[in-house]
């Protein structure tokens, strides 16, 4: 059976160039790249290489890069960097909906003293930008935000907020892990600080992450070791991933200038209108105007989200869910609930997250399978003949 | 993704008798679509008292929607009173097994099969007996206290994973550990020690790790385990079925065997084996 994968906002496809292009790294060009010899030494100019990529991907500079092993690194990293480069202030102010990736620092954090300040979103998922502007003051360390939403798509206006930050004299991280590769990104014009990457989100292997900081902030290494990275991040560096991020910058850099993210949206928008219409009582979920071109979150109601994705799964269909079920916890996605999405569709919510890859030949295929899927649910949910009992 | 059996995969796919009775002899409604999972579950009677007909509707998870259709498939033939004896374990045991973290779902599914004989019996809906512990999923310390009992649950986890109870803001761990405590008559060892256990109690409790935690999980390779003696901290045992003969049985003793029972019993335990 093909597999047709809709679920790039939780790891994509490796790029069979980037694997090309890494490979090499893994077997003859073996060096070290801070060795004397030619042998290391031409293993640094690919470094080298790969780092101009990446900086040119978000529109900084590659002294300004800094390798790490994944996004939850780049996030910890800055953000501890953070406070412990500011120990008179406390406080952090963060979103209700971030990545469990940064999410859960935050608690760690809390016991050790910090203030955290969690701004809320309202019904679509947007910021509320009064209650972030009110709570800084001179206390706060850093402001941290998602760039875009993993599980709805949905944009933060993070340039914005930047710069009124960093005119307080706040540094700013952000979580842009779900934006690389999918829309245009330039943080010279932004008052970004920090900001994080993760390679597998954009067709590179899992196993290598980036950190954005910006010349002349202020920071303290996560990770003490070596020279390698400036200081910045110590250990010998992972060659052959590092080599693939770069390709992968590269080949995310031609499809947005080729403005490829545009034919994405357009499979994303056949997809969600075709399935709204065919899919009675089916939500979407989030501001639709300010969103990633490639995400859309479905909240089928009266049916669960595990259930659906399994029988997604039987058709090779592979996605996301913000139901309970699917992720071992209880409740269901606390990015639904900070939205305030009833239960009814919180639970019954799944995301699809399109790449580059796919066709719409597939696209077409799902909006085939999906309705059928939701009605069998249904005819089994005692929730749904009592909907129908009371309508009729 | 979790690890369902092929059984619970062919109940989901293919759920056996979906629907409603309309003059159905007992109907048992549990869950809420808050909670994440619901069902309804209906019987009837034939003239010799005995189930002739069963059916459900369930919102939930794929093995909330299996362990309703298994439950629907069990009960066919019984009598209320052999019916009422159906547990939560019979039900998982009937799918081959559940994870752990659903456990909960085969506890739903005793749960309607409970209140649908009640409603049949003209049994009063029972008033929620007890205090209610959990406020998110609204779990007294009765079946709290119930299915630690049945299930002989030694962690908030294994509560959670069993009736939900802790799962959502975890304000009541503190209040299910006492529960537990009470029933294993041991001390969280977080707070206080726990008192050593009597060799009465020891041999009794590691019998009961053996048949309730061991032998179910040794009975998928076929094997099987019978206790023979205990000498201070020495557990001596017999290995029987596949493991009699399987090379890699002094593994599954030491790595297996011995650490769950010290988890479970006492943490100085040796395993030994008598041949």
């Amino acid at each position: 059976m093909d597999v047709i994968y809709l679920d790039n906002n939780a790891t994509s496809k490796v790029a069979p160039e980037v694997v090309e292009a890494m490979l090499p790294y893994l077997s003859e060009h073996y060096g070290n790249p801070s060795s004397m010899h030619s042998f290391g030494g031409d293993v640094g100019k690919k470094i080298k290489e790969a780092r101009q990529n990446v900086a040119d991907l978000i529109g900084a500079t590659p002294e300004e890069i800094v390798f790490t092993s994944c996004g939850t690194e780049s996030d910890g990293t800055a953000v501890r960097a953070a406070i412990e480069s500011n120990p008179d202030r406390k406080h952090i102010v963060t979103s209700r909906v971030e990545h469990p990736a940064i999410k859960n620092l935050y608690e760690t954090l809390s016991k050790k003293g910090c203030q955290v300040t969690f701004v809320p979103v309202d019904n679509e998922g947007r910021l509320d930008l009064d209650y972030l502007y009110k709570s800084l003051s001179d206390d706060t360390a850093i402001v941290s935000l998602m760039w875009a939403n993993n599980e709805t798509g949905v944009i933060f206006p993070v340039e914005e907020i930047s710069r009124e930050v960093k005119d307080r004299g706040i540094l700013f991280h952000t979580d842009a892990v779900q934006v690389a590769g999918k829309m245009a990104m330039d943080v010279s014009a932004t008052g970004i600080d920090m900001l994080s990457l993760s390679g597998h989100k954009f067709h590179a292997p899992k196993g290598i992450g980036v950190l954005y900081i910006r010349k002349g902030t202020k920071f303290a290494p996560y990770m003490i070791g070596g020279h390698q990275e400036h200081g910045r991040r110590g250990g010998t560096e992972n060659v052959a991933s590092i080599i693939a991020i770069g390709k992968a910058a590269e080949l995310a850099k031609q499809h947005i200038d080729d403005n490829g993210y545009a034919c994405v949206g357009e499979l994303r928008d056949k997809l969600e209108s075709k399935l709204l219409e065919r899919i009675p009582y089916s939500i979407v979920n989030g501001d639709t105007k300010n969103r990633l071109p490639n995400t859309t979150s479905i909240a089928f109601e009266y049916v669960e989200g595990e259930a659906i994705l399994l029988m997604m799964n039987e058709h090779g269909i592979c996605a996301s869910s913000g139901s309970a079920c699917t992720s071992g916890s209880l409740e269901p996605s606390h990015v639904l609930r900070a939205m305030g999405v009833p239960f009814t569709a919180a639970h019954g919510s799944i995301r699809y997250s399109l790449s580059r890859y796919n066709t719409e030949k597939e696209i077409d295929f799902v909006i085939e399978r999906m309705p059928p899927i939701i009605e069998r649910l249904r005819e089994l949910s005692p929730f749904w003949k009592q909907k129908e009992k009371l309508n009729s | 993704m979790w690890e369902y059996t092929d059984k619970v995969k062919d109940h989901f796919l293919h759920p056996r008798n979906v629907g409603i009775i309309d003059d159905a002899d007992g109907v048992g409604e549990v869950g809420s679509l808050a909670c994440g999972d619901a069902l309804t579950f209906y019987f009837k009677l034939d003239e010799n008292k005995k189930i002739a007909e069963a059916t459900f509707q369930t919102f939930g998870c794929a093995s909330a929607i299996a362990s309703s259709s298994a439950l629907t498939e069990m009960v066919k033939g019984l009598t209320l009173e052999e019916a009422k004896k159906i547990t939560n374990e019979d039900l998982a045991d009937y799918l081959g097994g559940l994870p752990k973290e659903k456990m909960h779902c085969s506890v739903m599914g005793r749960d309607a099969l409970e209140k649908a004989i009640s409603c049949h019996l003209g049994e009063a809906e029972k008033e929620v007996e007890g205090e209610i512990v959990c406020e998110c999923f609204g779990v007294t310390d009765i079946e709290i206290d119930r299915v630690v009992r049945e299930n002989h649950l030694r962690t908030i986890e294994d509560v959670t994973d069993f009736v939900k109870a802790g799962g959502g803001c975890g304000n009541c761990h503190d209040r299910i550990q006492e529960i537990i405590d009470g029933i294993r008559g041991t001390v969280h060892p977080g707070r206080k020690k726990s008192p050593a256990l009597t060799n009465l109690q020891k041999i009794k409790l590691i019998e009961e790790s053996i048949e309730r935690e061991i032998n179910p999980t040794l009975k998928k390779d076929s094997g099987k385990l019978e206790l023979v003696d205990v000498d201070g901290n020495r557990v001596l045992v017999r290995m029987g079925g596949n493991c009699a003969s399987c090379i890699k049985s002094p593994v599954t003793l030491k790595h297996y065997v011995e650490s769950k029972l010290r988890e479970l019993v006492a943490p100085d335990l040796t395993v030994e084996e008598v041949q």
